[in-house]
């Protein structure tokens, strides 16, 4: 966005496409599920951002598209000045240990026939480091890192032994231990209880500020962002509606569908039970055949007949570094 | 806790114990709490601190590895717990008690039509002609904002929230004087959550239904409650009306748990809970919370009785004994 941060972009999308084919009888091509469809954005050095949406909004297979797990269908994305796709063998290693991943469930994402110092020299050993001492003191310096300070009655420990916070942290663990620049945190907490949850956010984001770690964030739920994110991207049905920091975001939400995601949730009190919430009738659209023009306009309080179902909106930016893709912003559209 | 007229459901002691291969696990130690007609009561808990435990012991819907089971439950004035197996059935589940289980929107019967399976306890259990249950359930569809067109339907044509009301129908259609929720949102999405809570709400003040809420969530907890026990390690450590509990709680695990409830629009960051719930084939004598409880001092090594610090609360903290012993 400002010029002034362009050297410091670590990643950047480019009209970012993943979608998948729909077939039948496994080789008919039916249609295409349109995850992600058209996002761009940038992502700086050093930046906690995150990435809100309920599910089915592309945002997982956003995360997947920028780990290389799924192959963008079209646009591309560019990490510290190279190109994804063009990526090959040794370069693209390079990659994939450069970009950590905390998965959503844990348990599910350790292997449960490995125990902590088996399942963290692992990644050590397919990147190269073949000393044991070497990789034992990686894995010492990790885990201290995230707070397992207990380190000798960790290690010979197999995840099902562990809580779901300390299993979360042998996750970020692992997935730090080949240095990178960026993590992704898919849901990092949604499995986790309320208590422990901020621990882990306080430690993902502890771990980000002290690395200068780019950090990718991804949620559903609004609440849990203001400490652990500067930046907030707001996702419908395949496309990014909103973006600004995230006490801006917050405080004064632009977009009909940030409006209507805050109006659903709020601050605990006693009062909420006396008051039914303002929920935009409808759900979200099918990614297979999304609705015309901005799609979030079937379900918006606020749509412009004859604007809002024709035009696909652009990006507006109502207040400087607050964009949100709205026509209501739109000068011809105002009063 | 003097049985008043209002008193629906009132529950003693009860204890629910599963026989494991490493010991007893203690999910429900000894739970006592009322619920009074057209309230919302949400049994709050993290995850292992029994909370499903006592739906399922309410519902006598157990398991086979049951070590002990005990306790009084008097359901306006009859104890269903001196209930037969076979009269607890009858009348009692469904008809006066019905539970949506978690995660029930995914174990609807795929080859059955929707409506069908909600008519399915007013034909099985009152042995009510099709016609009469369905016209019976066209009506529930309405309360709960479900369209009657969708009575014909299977259960995969229709979204996750659609699910959910169906099985909130499928608890309502009988007009139980008591339904228990487990979890009613927690899979589903924020505007979609929302949505089904204003349903619930709509339900409590219009069919005038009494609720049991549980859910490891405050936020939902705060939509719908108008009493609060929290349980922890199969006990109850706080029960205290909504207002009391989410503004000044009293037990410093209420404490703790509610500051690290994040807030929308606060500028401090949450706190969190050091340390982890204990394990409960084989809790710590005393308060079980004393481990890690900032507050904790040498009586907490005894087992904590519940104090009533003013009518409207019990909290099983030793912290509170001048309170009660002043006031008194």
């Amino acid at each position: 966005m400002e010029a002034e941060q362009q050297n410091d972009i670590l990643l950047k999308a480019n009209n970012l496409h993943t979608w998948f084919d729909l077939r039948q009888w496994g080789f008919l091509r039916i249609g295409s599920v349109r995850a992600v469809d058209g996002v761009d954005f940038e992502l700086a050095r050093g930046e906690a951002v995150a990435f809100v949406g309920e599910s089915g909004c592309g945002k997982s297979t956003l995360a997947r598209t920028l780990l290389g797990l799924h192959r963008p269908t079209s646009g591309d994305v560019t990490f510290d000045g190279q190109e994804l796709s063009t990526l090959k063998g040794e370069a693209r290693q390079q990659y994939l240990a450069s970009v950590g991943y905390v998965q959503q469930d844990p348990f599910g994402a350790l292997p449960p026939f490995m125990d902590v110092r088996r399942l963290l020299s692992e990644p050590l050993i397919i990147h190269g480091v073949k000393d044991r001492d070497t990789r034992e003191k990686r894995i010492r310096q990790v885990l201290e890192e995230v707070r397992l300070t207990q380190v000798d009655e960790i290690l010979p420990k197999f995840p099902h032994m562990l809580s779901g916070g300390q299993q979360q942290r042998v996750v970020i663990a692992r997935a730090l231990l080949l240095e990178p620049s960026m993590l992704i945190a898919d849901e990092p907490v949604s499995m986790l209880d309320a208590s422990v949850r901020v621990e882990i956010l306080n430690l993902l984001r502890n771990i980000q500020k002290q690395r200068s770690l780019t950090l990718a964030f991804i949620t559903h739920d609004l609440s849990t962002v203001r400490h652990y994110a500067d930046r907030i991207f707001v996702m419908y049905a395949g496309r990014i509606v909103e973006q600004a920091p995230v006490e801006k975001l917050l405080d004064s939400p632009q977009h009909p569908y940030t409006q209507s995601l805050l109006a659903a949730i709020a601050d605990v009190d006693a009062d909420n039970a006396l008051e039914e919430r303002d929920v935009p009738s409808g759900e979200p659209p099918s990614l297979l055949k999304p609705p015309q023009g901005c799609r979030f306009h079937p379900r918006c309080p606020k749509a412009i007949a004859g604007t809002c179902d024709v035009k696909d909106p652009p990006f507006f930016e109502p207040q400087t570094g607050h964009f949100s893709a709205c026509w209501l912003h739109d000068e011809a559209h105002r009063g | 806790m003097t049985q008043s007229a209002d008193t629906l459901l009132q529950v003693s002691d009860l204890t629910l114990h599963y026989r494991t291969r490493r010991g007893t696990a203690r999910a429900v130690d000894g739970v006592s709490f009322d619920l009074r007609r057209n309230e919302a009561l949400v049994v709050l808990g993290e995850s292992g601190s029994g909370k499903s435990s006592l739906a399922k012991a309410l519902m006598r819907l157990l398991p086979r590895n049951i070590e002990r089971f005990s306790g009084q439950v008097m359901l306006g004035d009859m104890d269903i717990m001196q209930l037969g197996d076979e009269a607890f059935r009858k009348q009692v589940q469904w008809n006066r008690m019905a539970l949506v289980m978690q995660a029930a929107m995914n174990a609807l019967n795929p080859v059955v039509r929707v409506g069908e399976q909600v008519a399915e306890p007013l034909r099985v259990h009152r042995g009510w002609s099709k016609d009469r249950a369905m016209e019976r359930v066209a009506e529930t569809f309405r309360k709960v904002g479900v369209s009657t067109d969708f009575l014909q339907r299977y259960p995969f044509e229709l979204s996750g929230g659609m699910r959910q009301r169906v099985v909130l129908a499928m608890a309502l259609v009988t007009e139980p004087d008591v339904v228990i929720l487990d979890e009613p949102t927690s899979a589903l999405d924020v505007l979609t959550q929302a949505s089904i809570m204003n349903v619930l709400k709509r339900i409590k003040r219009e069919e005038g239904t009494s609720f049991i809420l549980i859910t490891h969530d405050v936020a939902t907890s705060s939509e719908l409650a108008d009493r609060v026990a929290l349980m922890y390690a199969g006990q109850i450590v706080e029960i205290s009306d909504a207002r009391d509990f989410f503004h000044y709680p009293a037990h410093p695990y209420s404490q703790m748990l509610m500051d690290s409830v994040p807030r929308l629009h606060q500028a401090e960051a949450p706190g969190y809970i050091p340390g982890e719930p204990p394990d409960l084939i084989d809790p710590p004598t005393g308060c079980r919370f004393a481990d890690r409880c900032p507050s904790r001092f040498s009586k907490c090594s005894q087992d904590p009785p519940a104090f009533s610090p003013d009518e409207r609360r019990r909290v099983r903290c030793w912290l509170h004994e001048d309170e009660v012993a002043r006031g008194s």
